[in-house]
């Protein structure tokens, strides 16, 4: 005995799980990705079976897939990270004091701590005949296969329960050959998530393939043969109408009153319940689940629960996409991570039945304060409804074409302000991803071997192949394994759509709140937001004051710390160079091959003699290769060694570009008045003008303007960040366009009449885009998500606010630095320039 | 048989951050200096597209290669999962505030066993 104490101190801790479900291994996962020699971990399943995945039953059933095709951890990735797998063991017993649990079998395993994921247990009518031979439940693989071998041998299914998956169970029984009827207590199908017009045309749809329904219809008792099987489903017959309703009220169904439905099998799939049996025994608080905390830990501290057996601020889940959201924090927290906390989630479903789209998400049916907007064509078969709340959409439905569903799940849930898209809103997002990809925006019309990703060369079907092959569920995985999407991130909508049409709308879509990196939970805002409320004024600062998990950050979060330090506290804080990318800390734009780009300021675009004469002469004396003409009216040299880039800068002498800073590049002009016969104002000069008070702008992301003379608008402004064209009676601005990735339109904000107006209008939004932008947000995206309303409020509506901003940006401005002819102001290492010689 | 060159004092590298040091033979090797003063030396070629290492932002014992953002990890010289690849190594120690550097030969193979390249 003593031994084991001596053992005690030097083994580490256990980590017993409970489930070997996609919850409990999913956290798992999680755990082992942020601590992989924390605890001896060893895991229960009461199934024979390794990890699989439940969501996709459906397509098992219909025979589109096989289990092996949807096993997602099998016995060698247990073994590979040194778990202890105990499969077709069910524990039966907790002891809470001597910290061990005990399967059936007598098996026991220590804890220090334990996780459980105990899921659910299917709901069953208390009618007679239940136990008979032939009804089952839908739940797990073993339930599958007695359906498929039921199909083999009987002729007539009946379908007790006409929500989500009692329909995939009818159609999966369909597609074996049976009869199948569904059997539904409420008027229409998918009451919960669809309202009558969409559950109408998906009953259609469904009556065409064969399946039939008994609505508003009640289960009596299931009646068995002489042979112990079931033989038939008895209905109730409707009761007797009171008085009231005898006058223009329901009409009861009398074709299905005390109806009998022949069957050789009876699905029953009216609803799941937690199952917190084992939990209940060993007394923690359970309340239709196990009662949890926002880290996922039950009444004993040292026993967590995830997924379907949990109660969360009331609420238990049975789709896959919260519970994958509780893992990943409950392993945050056994990690000893610890600041993740879970708020709940936003789900969404999609009907997994082959050719047969519907999808649903939030407050679908609306409300007394919602509004609705709803496009219906039934003949086509399709029916779209989105209802809005204060400008924000809050819940919808989609049936027949759900391509958009992503997008609307995304808006949702970033709570993104549509007022300014509320007349194209029903039409989707039709040009996710313009550039690129062919223009499409359809997944399911893409063929297998069409690129997805430009940037990287995805194709769809390698996307498809890794989600099914790696059991991804997530975009960011979908990244790291196959880079789709993870350079400009135009496709990402691309890329999500063919997620959510591979795994169904189960997929775990990111958390609402995304965190800044892997070392912090915390989002750009909370960043933003701590950096301004503490006064925080270093890196090291911010880092210990959100726990950052990381000692020196990562190349992700040290360049937004960065910024958000130098944006919110101008000539206070102290810019970090090594923070910086390589670009920003060499002044020059980093190339394929190591060599970098030159750019030298031109004021609006306009050079002259001596300028073209000096960057001839050095472009011969330091041998550059390539001299391009940019498309922000500026000279490109090409291929300068780093070795040069002092001289270079020093024989121009010419201001700093910042072409390859996230800063104030180019103020595009057209000719403008002085020489244009059309044009109406002296763009040139405003466009001079605007560069020379804007220039060594540091931002979130770049910034690019343009100044038009006339309406021809010759220098595009149409796609800038700020866009200025003159007319004859003074100056429109436009604001966050982008010509980039995604095409977009700026969007007009005022008319002014003088150059200083137009000065102060467009300085104020820059900052206000400065001080709340995030971090490689450009300002189209900044002002999707805070609403041109916002930015009317901040920089029209309130004339004293708006002249602070301008304030606050000439201070931040004032004694900046250009960092090509003043290096050591602007704290340029030099270091960096030299090599060294051995 | 080691070849221990001085190369330059610690401080002449930019904590978080690295030098390049120029061969007569064979490419430039970076040398990196970490937040806790460590040095490490690796062929200043990342193994996905040659991108120079050393003008990678450093992180922990690690830097993301500024071409297309690779992690690769200093101490094996291999980069982060699930991209594969390794660069090659050099022994390198600081002894007195000098940090010396053995450019001659690149150190075994990392311990994965995953492809070299460069």
């Amino acid at each position: 005995m003593k031994r084991e104490s001596f053992e005690a101190l030097q083994r580490r801790p256990r980590l017993v799980v409970v489930g070997n479900g996609m919850a409990g291994v999913r956290a798992v996962e999680h755990l082992l990705e942020l601590s992989p020699d924390l605890y001896d971990i060893t895991v229960f399943g009461a199934e024979p079976h390794p990890n699989y995945n439940r969501i996709l039953l459906s397509p098992v059933l219909a025979g589109e897939q096989t289990l092996a095709d949807i096993v997602l951890n099998d016995a060698d990735w247990y073994a590979a990270n040194g778990i202890t797998l105990h499969l077709g063991k069910k524990i039966v017993r907790i002891d809470r004091a001597r910290r061990v649990v005990e399967a059936a079998d007598g098996t026991r395993a220590e804890y220090d701590r334990l996780l459980l994921a105990t899921g659910s247990n299917p709901v069953m009518l208390p009618v007679s005949g239940v136990n008979l031979d032939g009804v089952l439940a839908y739940r797990d693989i073993h339930d599958t296969e007695r359906m498929i071998a039921a199909a083999a041998k009987g002729r007539r299914a009946v379908v007790i329960g006409g929500g989500l998956l009692g329909l995939e169970a009818a159609n999966g029984l369909r597609a074996r050959g049976m009869d199948v009827t569904v059997v539904h207590l409420m008027p229409w199908l998918m009451e919960r998530q669809l309202d009558r017009t969409a559950a109408d045309l998906l009953k259609q749809a469904l009556e065409a393939r064969g399946l039939a329904f008994r609505l508003e219809a009640q289960t009596e008792s299931i009646l068995g043969g002489d042979d112990g099987r079931v033989r038939a489903v008895r209905l109730r017959a409707p009761r007797p109408a009171d008085p009231g309703d005898m006058h223009g009220g329901r009409v009861p169904l009398l074709d299905s009153a005390g109806e009998e439905l022949p069957a050789d099998l009876v699905v029953m799939a009216i609803g799941i319940r937690p199952n917190t049996a084992l939990a209940e025994s060993a007394g923690l608080h359970c309340h239709r689940g196990i009662v949890v905390n926002d880290t996922l830990q039950t009444f004993d501290p040292r026993i967590y629960a995830v997924g379907e057996c949990v109660n969360h601020r009331g609420v238990a889940y049975g789709l896959v996409a919260p519970l994958f959201e509780m893992a990943k924090v409950c392993a945050n927290h056994l990690a000893q991570a610890g600041i993740a906390r879970y708020a709940g989630s936003f789900v969404s479903t999609k009907l997994k039945v082959t050719g047969i789209d519907v999808f649903s998400v939030g407050e679908f049916a609306g409300g007394a304060d919602t509004e609705e907007i709803v496009l219906s064509d039934p003949g086509a078969g399709v029916y779209r409804k989105l209802v809005l709340r204060d400008d924000r959409l809050v819940g919808g439905v989609l049936y027949g074409d759900t391509a958009d569903g992503a997008w609307y799940l995304k808006l949702l849930r970033d709570g993104a302000n549509v007022a300014e898209m509320r007349d194209r809103l029903m039409f989707g997002e039709t040009n996710v991803g313009d550039t690129g990809h062919l223009g499409k925006s359809n997944v399911a019309a893409m063929a297998d071997d069409l690129e997805v990703c430009g940037c990287n060369g995805v194709c769809k079907g390698a996307i498809v192949k890794a989600v099914k092959d790696k059991g991804l569920f997530t975009l960011d995985a979908v990244r790291k394994h196959t880079k789709a999407s993870s350079s400009c991130g135009s496709c990402t909508g691309l890329v999500e759509q063919i997620l959510i049409n591979v795994l169904g709308a189960d997929y775990s879509a990111a958390p609402k709140q995304k965190a800044l990196c892997g070392c912090t939970d915390r989002t750009h805002q909370e960043v933003r937001d701590a950096i301004r409320d503490r006064q925080l004024i270093s890196i090291a600062a911010v880092r210990e004051f959100l726990e950052w998990r990381t000692p020196d950050g990562c190349a992700t979060c040290r360049p937004a710390l960065n910024y958000y330090l130098i944006s919110a506290w101008p000539r206070e804080t102290q810019d970090d160079p090594q923070s910086r990318f390589i670009n920003e800390r060499s002044h020059a734009n980093i190339q394929k091959d190591g060599t970098y780009s030159v750019v030298p300021r031109m004021w609006g675009g306009e050079t002259n003699a001596a300028e073209l004469r000096r960057i001839a002469d050095v472009v011969d004396k330091y041998r550059i290769p390539t001299v391009k003409v940019t498309g922000g009216q500026r000279i490109d040299l090409l291929g300068v060694k780093k070795e040069d880039l002092r001289s270079v800068w020093r024989d121009l002498d010419m201001p700093s570009g910042h072409a390859y800073a996230k800063a104030l590049r180019t103020v595009k002009t057209c000719v403008g008045s002085e020489w244009c016969r059309f044009g109406t104002q002296d763009s040139t000069q405003m466009g001079k003008d605007l560069e020379r008070a804007l220039w060594r702008m540091y931002a979130p992301h770049k910034v690019k303007l343009a100044v038009s003379g006339c309406p021809r608008n010759c220098a595009e402004a149409g796609i800038k960040d700020v866009g200025v064209i003159g007319v004859e009676s003074g100056w429109e601005l436009y604001v966050a366009g982008n010509g980039g990735i995604k095409t977009e339109v700026a969007q007009f904000l005022v008319k002014v009449k003088t150059a200083a107006e137009v000065l102060e209008h467009a300085g104020a939004f820059l900052q206000l885009y400065r001080e709340e932008g995030w971090y490689l947000e450009r300002t189209v995206h900044f002002v999707h998500r805070v609403g041109m309303d916002y930015v009317r409020k901040r920089v029209l509506e309130d004339a004293a606010g708006r002249r602070a901003l301008w304030e606050r940006l000439q201070f931040a401005l004032e004694g900046e630095p250009d960092p090509w002819r003043e290096l050591a102001k602007a704290a340029v290492d030099e270091r960096q320039f030299e090599a060294i010689g051995v | 048989m080691s070849h221990w060159t001085d190369v330059c004092a610690l401080d002449d590298i930019p904590r978080l951050g690295a030098r390049r040091v120029r061969r007569m033979d064979g490419a430039e090797i970076a040398v990196f200096r970490t937040a806790d003063d460590r040095v490490f030396a690796v062929l200043d070629r990342c193994p996905h597209k040659g991108g120079p290492l050393s003008q990678g932002i450093v992180f922990g014992a690690k830097v993301a290669c500024p071409l297309h953002n690779w992690t690769i990890d200093l101490d094996s010289g291999c980069a982060a999962a699930p991209d594969e690849g390794c660069v090659r190594r050099f022994a390198v120690r600081v002894d007195g505030g000098r940090v010396m550097l053995d450019a001659t030969t690149p150190l075994a193979a990392a311990p994965t066993g995953t492809t070299v390249t460069a």
